[in-house]
């Protein structure tokens, strides 16, 4: 079994993964198939896909996650403007109808690309993909994903990005945690944001907010933000400018970087560091026209066919 | 309402396994479900009922496995249950704890009718 399609693998369900793909019986004759396989397969070969292609453009790609209105374009526009001299910046937005989140990024200067998702309440691996056709990444440091603003669906859907940044303004609940345990677990980093409103608003205590969120034993920083009087702006800017860091070396020792906590895939991590190094070198079907030509971090790197 | 999206998904790799097998037919879908795999079992089996149509396991029973949260504490190494929203050790109080189980999504097996099943 690949470890590389988010199955989950375990010492314990190991045993079980010696007969896959393999045809049994059951008991009354039928003719079954024991798989052990993640629902999202195609989803996942597609993240693995997308991510290896950011690798091979040294691109590390931030998922940006929170309810509607929390204030995620505005933390892009207040970021783009804060690291336009040392770092370049591209977005991919995601909104049910409208343009008005990418025509504002877009205003900042910098290359979006925006998948208009219709219904749907979340992105996925083949949105994002198709969405990446549409960019150029030569020499991009940082590609935002702004994903619909929603805090259950989202979750669910690896999109091929290194890390996961779940934003809770304060207009909201501090108990948010606590009620989208799925989401809030996933977070890389808890970004607080409008709290220049902290002044005005009673009823949200920023160290509640963080207990609900270690209640679901995640390590994240939670840092405190407001892009709209540049408070908490360089702690985030900072973090930004480690992960950064951080990835690039891993890239120069051949390994990606994935969120801590992956759809269905945390079982995987606990192989350790060495599958984590294996770009996914499935053959596709269909035809591809990428070649992963850039060298993220010095080193010689092979050209990537797919296809 | 991810849950077609992921039903999509599911019947495709579903589909791909009747192919490679010459099924007739596909009779189960047996799957794995954690709570923190943020995918609701009655929702799914919803969605598999319309998703299901006109492929081949328009027919197909689809069974769901309810697994248990369970976390094992960094701290005293106590493991135990836990609920979606209190990962905590449920011995010391620590939130440093590692999920063994919970967050599966997982397609365990597929019962199939095979071609060859007509000839016996």
């Amino acid at each position: 079994m690949c470890e590389t399609c988010g199955c989950t693998l375990t010492a314990g369900n190991e045993h079980l993964v010696q007969g896959e793909g393999r045809l049994t019986r059951t008991e009354d004759g039928k003719a079954a198939i024991t798989v052990l396989q993640s629902l999202l397969h195609e989803n996942d070969h597609q993240a693995e896909h997308n991510r290896a292609h950011l690798d091979a453009y040294g691109t590390l790609a931030v998922n940006l996650m929170s309810s509607p209105g929390s204030g995620k374009t505005s933390l892009l526009e207040t970021t783009i403007e804060a690291l336009q001299s040392s770092l370049k910046v591209a977005v991919i937005e995601g909104d049910l109808e409208t343009e008005n989140d990418a025509v504002r990024v877009r205003a900042k200067g910098v290359p979006v690309v925006q998948i208009t998702t219709g219904s749907a309440c979340h992105l996925d691996a083949h949105l994002v993909h198709d969405a990446l056709h549409h960019l150029e990444l030569d020499g991009v440091d940082i590609l935002f994903i702004e994903n619909v603003g929603n805090l259950v669906c989202p979750a669910s859907f690896d999109l091929g990005h290194h890390i996961n940044v779940t934003l809770l303004s304060v207009t909201e609940g501090d108990d948010k945690p606590a009620k989208y345990p799925v989401m809030f677990r996933a977070a890389d980093l808890l970004l607080l944001s409008k709290t220049d409103l902290l002044a005005v608003l009673d009823d949200f205590d920023p160290a509640a907010a963080e207990a609900h969120f270690r209640n679901l034993a995640n390590p994240a920083p939670v840092l405190q933000l407001s892009a709209r009087k540049g408070e908490g702006v360089e702690e985030w800017l900072h973090w930004l400018r480690q992960t950064l860091m951080v990835h690039r070396a891993r890239l120069r020792q051949g390994i990606t970087s994935r969120p801590s906590v992956q759809p269905d895939g945390v079982q995987v991590h606990k192989h350790g560091p060495a599958h984590q190094s294996q770009h996914y070198h499935h053959h596709h079907d269909h035809d591809h026209g990428h070649k992963h030509h850039r060298d993220p971090g010095g080193q010689p790197h092979h050209d990537h066919h797919y296809g | 309402m991810h849950e077609f999206s992921v039903c999509q998904d599911l019947l495709r790799q579903v589909e791909d396994l009747a192919r490679a097998h010459n099924a007739r037919t596909v009779s189960a879908i047996h799957l794995r479900i954690g709570p923190l795999s943020g995918i609701e079992a009655s929702l799914l089996e919803q969605a598999f009922t319309v998703a299901r149509a006109g492929t081949v396991a328009a027919a197909a029973v689809l069974a769901t496995e309810a697994l248990p949260i369970r976390v094992r504490c960094r701290s005293c190494g106590a493991s135990g249950v836990a609920s979606p929203n209190r990962l905590v050790c449920g011995a010391c109080g620590d939130w440093h704890t590692e999920l063994l189980s919970g967050d599966e999504l997982l397609l365990a097996s597929v019962e199939l009718e095979l071609e060859e099943d007509d000839d016996v």
